[in-house]
C-alpha cells in the first residue's frame, strides 16, 4: 500500500510484522529477507519490537526464527515477555531458538575474534528449524567487545554477508541515545541496512512516552514522522495515523440517556452509536449522569462497560447507589463492566491499548469513559488529544454508544471546549455548571450541541435525589436564571399566589351565595308582603261586599219591617239579626 | 594439560590463534600439552552444545581450574596467566 505519494514504486517483498500499526506505517511492513536496524535509547521498546515479530511470524505463518541475546539472558528475556500473551515456551520447542551470545564475565580476552563460528552455529540452527527470521538484539554489546572500530565494521559486514547468504528477514537493534555522544556510532550499520527505524522512549510530564519512526526504508514508499508506542497484552503497538476518511454507520434507532426527561431534551434519546460528551467542573455529577446512562443500558439488557480513571471501581458503585444508581445487580449477572486505572502512572497510549483490549474482550454496546480528561494527565496533552480522538473514533467505530466525561477548568461556554478538543468529535455536548446566587451552588444542565436531533435550548436545573438525578425548569426573573432556594421560592410564592387566588374566589362564591340568600330572603319577605296585601285586599274586598250585602240586606229588612214583606233570616253579622241566605253567594 | 581449540578453517583469527598456541606448547615443552581442535563449521553443533560464541575459543579442560579464552591469542601474557603456566 502506498500512503503518501501517487506513484506506485516497484515496491520490494515486504514480511509484514504482525504490528499492525506499523505494518500500516511501513505499507507492509520489513523488507523480507533483509537487515532492519532498530535503534534507540534503553527502555524504548527494541526487544520487544524484534521479539514480537518472531512471535508473530511463528503464530500467524508459521514461520521460525532466531533470536540472538547479546545483552540479556534467555531467562531475563522470557520473563519480560511473559508480561505479554505470547507463550514463548510453546513456540521455543519448534518454532524460536534463542542463543544467549553474552560473553561469560570469566572468559580471558586474549588477542582479536571474529564471529564467524558463531555464525557456522546460527547457520546449522536455521537449516534445524528451517527458520526466515533472526534478530541479533544488543548488537552493540557485541561490538563494544571487539574493541576496535575496523574490526567492529569487518563483523557488521561479515554478518551482512552471512543474512544475504542465508537470506534470513533480520532485525539487528542497537543501543543509540539522542545524545551526540552516540550521534555517529553505528552511522556506517544505517547504511548498509535496507530499512532503518529509531524509537524514542521520553519522558514528558513525568510519564513515559514510546516513539517510532521509519528514517529510512530502501525501495519503499512509508509514512513519515513519529507515530506513538504503547504496550499492550499481545505486545507492542503502534498507533497508525488515523484515517482520513471516516465510515459510521449512521443510525435512527435512540437510546436512553439515562432519564425521561434528559430524553425528552434531547429529542427522543441519544442515537445509537453516538458519543456524547458531558463537561463540566468537579462536582457538577458528571459520573453520575454517566452512572445513569450506564444503569438504563443495562436495564434494556445491553452489555456495557465503564471505564473509570482516577476513581476506584467500589468507591463509584457505593457513591452512584446514594443517588439510586444501582450497578451491583448488573455487574453480578455480568451485563455491566467495570475497568479502573490511575492516569498518571502510564502513559495515554497504554490506556488506550487497555481499553482497545477491553472493547475486545467485553464486545460492549454501551460505554462509559470517566473522565476522558484525565489521561491528558498521562503525559503531554498534544499525546492526550491524539489518543483521545483515537479513543472516540476506536468506539465509533465498534458501533458503541459512548458517554464521555470531561472535567472543565473554566466554566466559560465559549471556552470549554475541552483540553483534550473532542468537544468537535463528540455528537451530543452536554454541559454542566454551578449557577452560584444568594450564597448557593446549584446544577444547571445545557445541551449545547446534538447533532442529528431536536434538541432543547433549555437551561434545566438537576437535581440529585435519593432516586436519581431529576431534572427541574428554572424561573427566570428579571434575566436571572432561578435555582435551587430561589427557585423554590418562586415556586413556593407561585403556589401561595394559587391559593390566594383560591381563597378570594372562594370568599367571593360565599359572598354571593349569602347575597344571593338575601335576596331570596328578601324576595321570600316580599312575597308574603305581597301575599298579605293580597289577602288583606282580598279582605278589603269582600268586607266592602258584607258591608254592600249587609246594607242590601239592611235595606231589605227595613223594608220587610216597613212594609212587611216576607223575609228571611238573616246572617247575623250585620247590624240586623236576619240575613239573606244568598247573600254570601252573592258575594263571591 | 587438556585443551580444545574451536577454530573456523581458514579464518584469519583461527589460524593465528593454532600458530600462536603451537607457539606456547613449543616454549613449554615440559610441559605435556593434549591439544584437541575443532572446526565450528563442520561441527557446529558440538561447538554450540559447549557454550562456544566466537572463534578462536580455547578451553582448558584439565588440571582445575578450567578457563575459556578468546581471541587469536596474540597477548600470550594473557594466556599464560589463563592457563596457569607460570614459567
Amino acid at each position: 500500500m502506498i500512503f503518501n505519494s501517487g506513484v506506485k514504486l516497484q515496491s520490494l517483498p515486504k514480511a509484514a510484522t504482525g504490528i499492525e500499526g506499523f505494518d500500516a506505517v511501513s505499507g507492509g511492513g520489513l523488507p523480507r529477507k533483509r537487515t532492519t536496524l532498530l535503534k534507540g535509547g534503553p527502555g524504548a521498546g527494541k526487544t520487544v519490537f524484534a521479539l514480537q515479530c518472531l512471535v508473530n511470524a511463528a503464530r500467524k505463518r508459521r514461520e521460525a526464527g532466531l533470536f540472538v541475546a547479546f545483552e540479556e539472558s534467555t531467562r531475563q528475556i522470557l520473563a519480560n515477555a511473559a508480561t505479554f500473551d505470547w507463550n514463548l515456551p510453546a513456540l521455543m520447542r519448534r518454532k524460536l531458538y534463542f542463543m544467549d551470545a553474552r560473553l561469560a564475565p570469566e572468559v580471558v580476552h586474549a588477542g582479536a575474534f571474529d564471529l564467524s563460528g558463531m555464525l557456522a552455529m546460527l547457520k546449522a540452527k536455521k537449516d534445524e528449524l528451517g527458520a526466515g527470521w533472526i534478530v541479533f538484539d544488543g548488537i552493540d554489546v557485541l561490538l563494544t567487545l571487539l574493541r576496535d572500530p575496523a574490526a567492529e565494521m569487518r563483523e557488521i559486514y561479515r554478518i551482512r554477508d552471512w543474512l544475504a547468504e542465508n537470506e534470513l528477514t533480520a532485525l539487528i537493534t542497537a543501543k543509540a541515545g539522542d545524545g551526540p555522544a552516540h550521534a555517529g556510532d553505528y552511522d556506517f550499520m544505517e547504511f548498509m541496512v535496507d530499512c532503518v527505524v529509531p524509537l524514542a522512549r521520553r519522558l514528558e510530564h513525568g510519564v513515559s512516552l514510546h516513539r517510532l519512526q521509519i528514517m529510512k526504508y530502501r525501495g519503499s514508499d512509508f509514512r513519515a514522522g513519529e507515530f506513538p508506542v504503547s504496550f499492550g497484552a499481545s505486545g507492542m503497538e503502534v498507533a497508525p495515523p488515523e484515517p482520513a476518511e471516516i465510515h459510521h454507520a449512521a443510525s435512527r434507532e435512540r437510546v436512553s440517556a439515562g432519564f425521561e426527561r434528559l430524553d425528552t431534551m434531547l429529542g427522543g434519546g441519544l442515537l445509537r452509536g453516538s458519543s456524547t460528551l458531558v463537561t463540566g467542573l468537579p462536582g457538577t455529577s458528571k459520573t453520575t449522569l454517566a452512572g445513569k446512562f450506564a444503569e438504563a443500558a443495562c436495564e434494556r439488557g445491553e452489555r456495557t462497560l465503564f471505564v473509570s480513571f482516577d476513581e476506584g471501581a467500589e468507591p463509584i458503585v457505593r457513591n452512584l447507589a446514594s443517588v439510586g444508581i444501582q450497578f451491583k445487580p448488573h455487574l453480578k449477572s455480568g451485563l455491566l463492566s467495570m475497568y479502573s486505572a490511575r492516569t498518571e502512572s502510564t502513559g495515554a497510549e497504554d490506556h488506550l491499548a487497555k481499553v482497545k483490549a477491553l472493547i475486545g474482550s467485553v464486545r460492549p454496546r454501551c460505554m462509559v469513559i470517566d473522565p476522558l480528561s484525565a489521561i491528558a494527565k498521562a503525559g503531554g496533552l498534544v499525546a492526550a488529544r491524539a489518543v483521545a480522538s483515537r479513543l472516540i473514533y476506536l468506539v465509533k467505530d465498534a458501533g458503541i454508544t459512548v458517554f464521555i466525561t470531561a472535567i472543565n477548568e473554566g466554566d466559560d461556554p465559549a471556552t470549554e471546549a475541552t483540553d483534550l478538543q473532542v468537544s468537535t468529535i463528540a455528537d451530543t455536548w452536554i454541559h454542566l455548571s454551578y449557577l452560584i446566587r444568594s450564597g448557593e451552588r446549584n446544577r444547571a444542565l445545557t445541551i449545547i450541541k446534538s447533532r442529528g436531533s431536536a434538541h432543547s435550548n433549555q437551561v434545566r436545573e438537576l437535581i440529585l435525589g435519593a432516586r436519581g438525578p431529576v431534572l427541574a425548569d428554572v424561573y427566570t426573573a428579571g434575566g436571572e436564571v432561578l435555582m435551587g432556594t430561589l427557585r423554590w421560592e418562586k415556586e413556593d410564592e407561585e403556589r401561595g399566589k394559587t391559593l390566594q387566588r383560591r381563597a378570594a374566589f372562594e370568599h367571593k362564591r360565599r359572598e354571593l351565595q349569602v347575597s344571593e340568600a338575601d335576596t331570596r330572603a328578601r324576595i321570600k319577605a316580599l312575597e308574603n308582603d305581597l301575599a298579605r296585601q293580597r289577602a288583606e285586599l282580598e279582605l278589603y274586598s269582600s268586607d266592602n261586599e258584607a258591608r254592600i250585602v249587609s246594607s242590601s240586606e239592611r235595606e231589605k229588612e227595613l223594608r220587610r219591617i216597613r212594609s212587611a214583606d216576607p223575609a228571611r233570616s238573616s246572617r247575623g253579622n250585620g247590624s240586623g239579626n236576619g240575613g239573606a241566605a244568598k247573600a254570601p253567594r252573592d258575594a263571591r | 594439560m587438556k585443551l580444545r581449540l574451536y577454530v573456523v578453517d581458514g579464518a584469519p583469527n583461527s589460524v593465528l590463534a593454532i600458530a600462536n598456541l603451537a607457539a606456547l606448547c613449543k616454549k613449554n615443552l615440559r610441559l605435556s600439552f593434549k591439544l584437541e581442535i575443532i572446526d565450528v563449521l563442520k561441527f557446529p553443533r558440538r561447538a554450540l552444545a559447549d557454550g562456544v560464541l566466537v572463534t578462536p575459543h580455547l578451553a582448558k579442560l584439565s588440571p582445575a581450574p578450567v578457563a575459556r579464552i578468546v581471541g587469536n591469542l596474540s597477548d600470550s601474557g594473557s594466556v599464560r596467566l589463563a592457563l596457569g603456566i607460570t614459567t
